[in-house]
């Protein structure tokens, strides 16, 4: 059996046993659930609504109810995709590099991280498929057999990448979430008492029956499909900045664009995970599972990825400068930016993805649940506008100033934004309610190594 | 004599595996062992070869790669080769970096998808199908030892019941099949 150093905190606490995290998972679902939940449903599905009130309005209408103009024809649309994309790294990171990594703590967050990466990548999708104005031709990304015209796409370019390596994260991500919820939903199959909860699970259960050689492939596929998506969550960001970094707009064109996409991807990734996360545990009584320790542990992520995120845009900021080319004067990282007319986005990126989140430093700060869900909040914001300055602010300034110009969102940018934030919510909240929202299974098998009550057996006294 | 199953049942994975290990050595067949999470250690002790759904992942993504290189060299040198930037688009090799990335995810996408659907139809696991574990709490907190009387017809029922009590056994159930 394995062994776990004594000094190590516990990551189950309390006196549990495995009937009992069973019963802790499917208490959300077999109870009648909080007025609060309903209350949060009602407000997150009509935002939905209204978003998608905003994007029937935009097909009807054409992209030209967006506020964009001749400079900046890239603005909101393409922030938002690199935004949700980016906070779907976080739960196949989770999930498959932190398993490669034997990271045990990974086991009572990665359930809600994956479900929160399908759901952000649904969200990111659909910015690319509206911006392209005639969704009804959004099959064209494909490479069909060209009866439609006499071209085929165009493998050399950074846009049909993406269509690739956003739909192969997706679809991958989607497989793998659900394969670990097999065995889970086989639990609650067998745990729950009502009739059409027990054929409900019955049926997403696919008949699981957790024989020996059924769990040693199991545990093979886990092996194989983390190596498999350990590189992908590393590929899908890359690509995504090389939407940019193969441009040769001043600022866009940078080499150090994939590295730094992908940590700061992570870095908002992880932030998401808190966000929802920390409000989760309180909401479910899950406050067992996802102890101080696991939110230190994320928080360490989040310093590690938001420090790789400030040295690259100190270099952005000290290679535009050096090189004394005028055109760098006017990007994200630039004089021009910091003190032109979109300081305010400027300072807003470099308060909320660096100072803030700076002082996660402080072993108080990253273990108090309050400040790590406020920071995460602020991170959250803050890469928001890291993309937003990256797209608008390298645009603004064109190369010639007659053309210079500033953006203004109209209320269809609003609409179309905040409404998938109400679509992912909506999502979100009936995951939770109708999902096993830890890997309760994978849990059992750390209980009697790392759960507070067997802790003391694992060594004998005089050794700790 | 009708033939009978045998579930023994066990309320710890290394108990267990205790057990499993002394019915093996004393020649009984173990059918199978079913419980809510992997039982590190269990194949070698009852005799489960490895699975070779690696084999299999490698192989889809050895598909997906030559399918992908078969389709980029198709549509971008053979059928219409473009004219992008100047980028050379007369060879193959010349144009191949270009393609990378296309490559890279439809050998990821074929390797996972494809072991994703041969170990749902290898565990028979599939959309509708009955659930096939004895008893309920094996998903939940229990681990079962299923042994069946027509295998291990050199031992009496009585003396492997006797054999199971000797282990740390939690309850012993018989079935007719």
């Amino acid at each position: 059996m394995h062994q776990e150093a004594a000094i190590r905190p516990p990551l189950i606490l309390g006196h549990r046993t495995y009937g009992d995290i069973t019963a802790d998972v499917a208490a959300p679902i077999e109870n009648k659930a909080s007025r609060t939940y309903y209350l949060l449903l009602t407000i997150a599905s009509i935002i939905a609504l209204y978003g998608v009130g905003c994007i029937l309005y935009l097909i009807s209408k054409g992209i030209g109810v967006w506020g964009l103009n001749k400079t900046i024809n890239w603005a909101w649309d393409i922030t938002n995709f690199v935004w949700w994309v980016g906070i779907g790294h976080a739960g196949t990171l989770i999930s498959a590099v932190l398993l490669l990594f034997r990271q045990r703590w990974r086991m009572a967050v990665n359930r809600s991280a994956e479900a929160m990466t399908i759901f952000a990548v649904m969200m990111a999708a659909v910015f690319p498929m509206i911006h392209m104005g005639r969704i009804w031709l959004a099959y064209f990304v494909f490479p069909l057999p060209n009866q439609f015209g006499s071209l085929w796409v165009n493998f050399n370019s950074a846009l049909l990448w993406d269509v690739f390596a956003i739909s192969t994260y997706f679809s991958v991500s989607l497989v793998y979430w659900y394969i670990g919820l097999i065995p889970d939903f086989a639990t609650l199959r067998d745990h729950v008492s009502s009739k059409w909860q027990k054929s409900f699970y019955g049926v997403l259960s696919f008949g699981w029956s957790g024989n020996a050689k059924a769990w040693q492939r199991f545990e093979e596929v886990s092996l194989v499909l983390a190596g498999l998506a350990t590189p992908l969550v590393f590929s899908v960001h890359s690509v995504v900045s090389t939407d940019f970094a193969t441009s040769l707009v001043p600022g866009w064109h940078s080499t150090i664009y994939p590295p730094y996409f992908v940590a700061g991807a992570i870095f908002s990734g992880f932030a998401m995970v808190q966000t929802l996360l920390l409000i989760m545990r309180k909401a479910m009584n899950l406050e067992a599972y996802v102890t101080r320790k696991h939110v230190e542990y994320m928080n360490i992520v989040i310093m590690v990825t938001g420090g790789i995120v400030a040295v690259a845009y100190a270099t952005e900021f000290f290679m535009g400068w050096y090189s004394g080319v005028e055109y760098e004067y006017y990007t994200y990282m630039s004089v021009g930016a910091a003190t032109g007319q979109y300081a305010w986005a400027f300072w807003a990126l470099i308060i909320c993805n660096i100072l803030i989140p700076g002082l996660l430093w402080f072993k108080k700060i990253r273990t108090s649940f309050f400040w790590a869900w406020a920071i995460s909040i602020v991170i959250n914001v803050g890469m928001w506008f890291e993309r937003f300055d990256i797209i608008v602010l390298c645009l603004h300034r064109d190369y010639l100033p007659s053309g210079w110009t500033m953006f203004h969102p109209s209320w269809m940018d609003v609409g179309t934004f905040v409404g998938t934030i109400g679509i992912f919510f909506t999502l979100y909240l009936l995951f939770a309610r109708y999902f096993p929202v830890l890997a309760l299974n994978e849990l059992k098998t750390i209980l009697k190594t790392s759960g507070e009550s067997y802790k003391g057996e694992v060594l004998p006294k005089s050794q700790h | 004599m009708a033939n009978k199953v045998i579930y023994a049942i066990y309320e710890d994975p290394e108990e267990l595996k205790g057990a499993a290990r002394k019915l093996i050595t004393a020649g009984v067949q173990v059918r199978d062992v079913f419980s809510p999470f992997p039982i590190h250690g269990i194949d070698p002790i009852i005799g489960l070869k490895r699975t070779r759904l690696g084999i299999v992942s490698f192989m889809f993504g050895m598909m997906g790669l030559s399918l992908a290189v078969l389709g980029t060299y198709y549509m971008m040198i053979y059928d219409w080769p473009m004219n992008i930037g100047g980028k050379p688009n007369h060879y193959y090799y010349q144009n191949v970096t270009g393609f990378v990335p296309v490559l890279f995810e439809f050998t990821v996408l074929c390797a996972a998808h494809g072991m994703a659907i041969t170990y749902l139809i290898r565990n028979k696991t599939l959309p509708g199908m009955p659930a096939r574990n004895p008893d309920p709490r094996s998903t939940n907190d229990k681990f079962i030892i299923e042994l069946r009387t027509e295998e291990n017809t050199q031992h009496a029922p009585e003396a492997i019941t006797a054999m199971l009590r000797e282990t740390p056994v939690f309850e012993i159930n018989e079935r007719q099949c």
